[in-house]
Formats: structure tokens, sequence, C-alpha cells
């Protein structure tokens, strides 16, 4: 091997597998009819979708005064779900993007599922704003071409507008991405198959052979990919946080937001990540290939990003304290102490708090710890953005325009729908997709198979190398 | 991707080290390996059949620079000329203002540029017919392929004693 190999490996590929077995155990997933949990997973998604179709045509057709965001409140549920979102996308760029480049093998399990997660999540994430626009049938009027208005531009000096090019980079470059390294193993789909189903891999598999060349600039592709996307997805929750960061608002204007904005967004995704996987890898009989060695990995990842994200809330606190500014300091009391304290402990339990427990290895490598700080995670980081938006709003520079925030139904029902259509998109995916990348897991199993490394090495098996 | 019809004599191995060193034969015996196929890359293949790297990245280089300079021209332009619009009593030329904009459009032309060069360089498109010598490639047989349109008898049994003399688990022929 002419790469870098870490000196202690691990095993990261269970259970003796042949070439051909990992072909089996991966696609027979979506050779074989659903099984009933898929089909009532799916049916509840299906029937939050139509909550969310039935929720934003009523937003539509009667207006934003259906929500709850009021004058003083102007961003509440809507803008909190949208960073919410692209948050948990953030994972999935990281998983595939960033771990390439540190070549960091055990991303090969993950990764594929990480990234369909990210651009689901991402189109979850878009409909907030487009909504929130209120005249949705004019949003094209963001996109800057030549027009007949005058010609009106959108404003470039607007963080709202970096937002747009933002979220719309990434959206294509991650679908890009992903679908690239789809294509052999929609190949190998495809060579199983016969009959429509050939046909329809086929061409979905755009005529893949898996010739030298092709795999060559394959890898050529897949890494430049990942080189643009590492600072894309840095870039993308920077300016989210540009959002915040670049306004007058005590409590937003903070130098601190992009990184820590980045931080969370790692942390939260991988909080999602996990949700999906231990929940996939049981259900598609994954074990093998989503190890108890990738849990853990990505766990360490978490109480690194939480307390990463634990370090910014204090740094707020003490730079609101020691600015010796009247407004800010009474931004961050409010934030603490104010009518919304609950969100801010809810925050500080769920986010500081809870990833703790993971310093302890035995927490680290149980299964059903990380399911349930996971979806504790996932809370608190909704709750992160809900008080930085909502609690900061509320009391403004005015104290006779301070106001209190409700959601109503109109946006809670958006907001599960979302959950809806998310887990809606990944359902079909595991269907129609293999959920772990064939070819790369098939590339290391000479390197990180238990019949090849560690105590199970199978010295004259048919480990040749 | 070749229109004509190509005789084909390929053989399939079972695992990549044999493949590797089948090339490594060949090349000795100085036979001229049409293309080899296997289910993963396979690292240090490539030297052995002299391929040289891809200039892929260079291209994303380029066509990142382009959008740059498309992204950034264009947004002078539009708040200089066009559309001048006073922020704040900011300058109209707000470069600070335009570098995550211009950011972003680098990015995504070097991605969209690359993408759409290696399916064009690869002949690869949605409906485009995969010439496929045997199922089993994407799973878990490395092939070795010749193109034996033109070759005389006595040069196809050579190849098939290359390929038995190399370990070849199946050899066939056929029209692609």
């Amino acid at each position: 091997m002419s790469q870098a190999i870490a000196p202690v490996r691990h095993v990261l590929i269970e259970g003796n597998k042949s070439y051909h077995q990992i072909t089996e155990d991966l696609v027979s997933p979506t050779e074989k009819s659903p099984t009933r949990e898929w089909i009532v997973a799916f049916g509840l998604s299906a029937a939050f979708l139509a909550l969310y179709v039935f929720a934003i045509v009523w937003t539509v057709w009667k207006g934003i005064g259906e929500w709850g965001a009021n004058r003083t409140i102007n961003w509440a549920w809507d803008i909190t779900n949208f960073v919410w979102w692209i948050g948990i996308g953030h994972a999935g760029t990281l998983i595939s993007a960033i771990l390439l480049i540190f070549r960091q093998r055990w991303r090969t399990g993950v990764n594929r599922a990480a990234e369909a997660m990210t651009i689901f999540a991402v189109i979850c994430a878009g409909q907030f704003p487009i909504f929130h626009m209120g005249r949705v049938w004019l949003a094209f009027f963001i996109m800057p071409f030549p027009n007949s208005r005058g010609p009106l531009w959108a404003n470039f000096n607007s963080p709202l507008l970096w937002d747009v090019f933002a979220i719309s980079t990434y959206f294509s470059v991650s679908l890009l991405f992903w679908y690239t390294g789809l294509v052999p193993d929609l190949a190998t789909v495809r060579d199983r198959a016969k009959g429509f189903r050939r046909k329809v891999y086929d061409t979905f598999s755009f005529g893949w052979t898996g010739s030298a060349k092709h795999w060559q600039r394959w890898e050529a592709l897949s890494l430049v990919l990942a080189g643009i996307s590492t600072p894309l997805v840095l870039s993308v929750h920077t300016i989210v946080s540009f959002d915040f960061a670049t306004s007058v608002i005590p409590g937003w204007h903070t130098t601190i937001f992009p990184p820590y904005f980045v931080a969370g967004a790692v942390f939260s995704g991988f909080a999602m990540v996990q949700t999906l996987m231990v929940i996939t890898r049981k259900v598609l009989n994954l074990q093998e290939y989503i190890t108890i060695n990738h849990i853990e990995s990505m766990n360490k990842v978490i109480v690194l990003t939480g307390t990463i994200v634990g370090v910014a809330y204090l740094t707020e606190l003490f730079m609101a304290w020691y600015s010796g500014y009247i407004y800010e300091q009474f931004a961050f009391y409010n934030r603490v102490f104010g009518v919304y304290w609950w969100a801010y402990f809810g925050m500080m339990f769920c986010n500081v708090v809870s990833p703790q427990v993971f310093w302890s290895r035995k927490i680290r490598r149980s299964i059903w710890w990380t399911f349930f700080l996971s979806i504790v995670i996932n809370i608190g980081m909704w709750f992160e953005r809900f008080v930085i938006i909502a609690t900061t709003l509320a009391r403004d520079f005015l104290p006779s325009s301070w106001s209190y925030y409700r959601p109503t139904w109109v946006e809670i029902s958006i907001f599960t729908g979302t959950l809806g259509l998310f887990f809606f998109c990944y359902l079909i995916f595991t269907r129609v997709a293999p959920v772990v990348a064939i070819a790369e897991v098939k590339a290391i199993l000479k390197i990180a198979g238990d019949q090849y490394i560690g105590e199970k090495a199978n010295k004259n098996g048919n480990g040749k190398h | 991707m070749a229109a004509q019809s190509n005789k084909v004599l390929y053989g399939l191995y079972n695992d990549e080290e044999d493949l590797k060193s089948a090339v490594k034969v060949a090349n000795a015996a100085h036979l001229d390996i049409m293309d080899v196929f296997t289910p993963f890359p396979v690292h240090g293949l490539d030297p052995l059949l002299g391929l040289k790297e891809s200039r892929l990245h260079y291209l994303g280089f380029i066509y990142g620079a382009i959008g740059a300079t498309f992204g950034f021209l264009t947004m002078s332009w539009i708040f200089t000329r066009d559309w001048p619009i006073m922020v704040g009593g900011k300058p109209y030329w707000s470069v600070p203002a335009f570098i995550p904009i211009t950011f972003e459009m680098t990015v995504l032309f070097a991605a969209w540029g690359m993408t759409i060069t290696f399916y064009t360089i690869c002949g690869m498109w949605p409906g485009v017919k995969a010439n496929t010598l045997d199922d089993r490639i994407t799973d878990d047989k490395f092939c070795m392929a010749f193109d034996v349109t033109s070759a005389s008898d006595a040069d196809m049994d050579g190849i098939k004693g290359f390929f038995q003399k190399t370990n070849a688990a199946e050899v066939n022929v056929k029209t692609i």
C-alpha cells in the first residue's frame, strides 16, 4: 500500500467477509420486499409528509399571519428549524469529505447514509426560508438574473443572500459528491438485476464498467470534491451564523458565532447520524459493517464537539460580562434567567452536560445509551437555535414592544411535517440504493477485515498479501 | 463507447493480487492489454498499466478560477455600473461583502465543471449502455481484457496460455 496507514488498525468489517459476501449483504436489502417495520415507518412518515403539505398550503393560502411569529419576534420556529436542519446536514459532509482527507477509514461504513442524510436535511431546511418569504410565488426574485424589473438585483451585501448562494451550492455539490460515489454501487445492483429492474439501474448507473482508468478518475474526482467540500461545509454554517452575527442585535452580533455554529452543526449532525445508524444497522442487518467501533468513533466526535459548544456558551456569558456594556449584559441575563429560562437550561443540560457521559468507554459502546443521547442532543440543539433566536428578540430595545412567542398548530405541523419529509426520503433511499458504500468497503477489506488483522487474523487463509 | 463491435478475450481473477501479478507478467511478455476491470479501485494498478495520473484536478482549478472571476466581476459590475445601491453609506464597491458569494461560486463551478468533465471523458451518461464483459466484475471478479478482433489463432492461444499460467479462474470470449 502506498498510503499512510495508522499503526494501530481497528477491525472495521467483522464476520470474515469475502468480496462476494459484501455484495450480498449490502445489495440484498434493495432486492427483498420491504419488511413490516419498514412499511409502518414509511406509512407514518408519509402521514407526516401529508400534514406538512396541508400546513404549507394553509400558510400560503392564509399568509404568514397564521404563524405565531409577531412584530417583535419576527424570526421564530421557522428560522430555528432552518438552522437546525442545516446543522444536521453538516455531519454528512464532515464524514464524507473531512474524514476522507484525514484518511479515516471508518468513514466507509457510514459515509453513504450520512451523505444521503445531508441532502435530505438540506431539502428540509430549505423549506423554511422559502415559505417565510410569504409570497412564495415570487421566491425566484432571490436569484440574480437580468430581468425586466429595473433591472432589480438582489443585494449582494446581505448575509441572507449569501445564505442563498451557500445553501444552494452546498446542496448541489453534496448531491454531485453523493451520486458520483453511488454510481459504481448502482452498477453492482444493476449487474445482479434482471428485466425491467436492470433497465432502471442501467440508466441510473450511467454505463459504469469498472475500467481502471475510470476508477482512477473517479478517485481523483472524489478527492477534489472532498477537498472543496471541506471549506464549503465550514463556509455554509459560518454564513448561516452571519445572518445573526452581522446584525446589530445584542446577543447576536458576536464574533464567536461562526466557529460556535460550525461546532454545533457537527455536534447535532453526528447525533442525527447516530439516531439513523443505530436503527439502520439493526433493521437492515448491517451490524458487521456499521460496528460498535464506528458508533464509538462517532461518540468521540460528539463529546468533542459538545464540549466545544459548551465552551462557546460559557465564553458568550463571560464576554457579555467582561464587555461592561449593559445592553449586552442584559441580553445575556435575559437569555439565562428571562422568560425563556427553561429553553436555556434545557439547552445547557442536553448539549453540555449530557454528552459528558461519553467519557466512559462503556457508555460510548452502548447502543441504548447512544440512541437515547442522540435524541437528547437533537432536542438540545433545537433548543440552542430557539434560545439564540426567539429569546433574544423577545426582549428588544423598547420595553413597550417586548413580547412572548408561542407556536401555532401550523408551525408545529410544518416542523413535524419536515421530519416526515426527511424520513420519507431516507426510507425510500434505503430501498433503492445500498446504504453502505460497497466499493469503498471492499477496498478496505484487506486492511480492516477481521480475518486479515487483529486476533482473528487468518494467516494461511485467503489473506494473501 | 466503441461504435463498432470488438471481439474481446478476457480472463477473470479471484483476487486483486492475482490480477496485479498477471499484469506484471503481461507487461514482461509485451502483451497489449485492452483494459482492466475491477469491482473497486485497486491501488498500485495504475503504474503497472502505464496509466498517467488523472489531470482532472487541473481542470478543477481552472473551473474554480472561472467561477471566482465570474462571481466577483458580476457583482462588481452590478453594484458599480448597472444598479449602484447605497447601503448604510458604505462604498458601492464593497469588496469584503463580495467574498462569501465569490467563494461559493468558486466551489460551485469547480464541482460542477469537474463532475461534468468526468462523466463526459468517461463516456458515461444516463442511457449509455454498459458494455460489461461479465456481471461479476462489479461483484468479486477482477478482469483483464484483450482486444482480439484481428488476432490470429496463434495469438489467441498465446493469450489463453498466459491466462492459464497466471491462475485466471475463467477465460471467455465476448463480442462487445
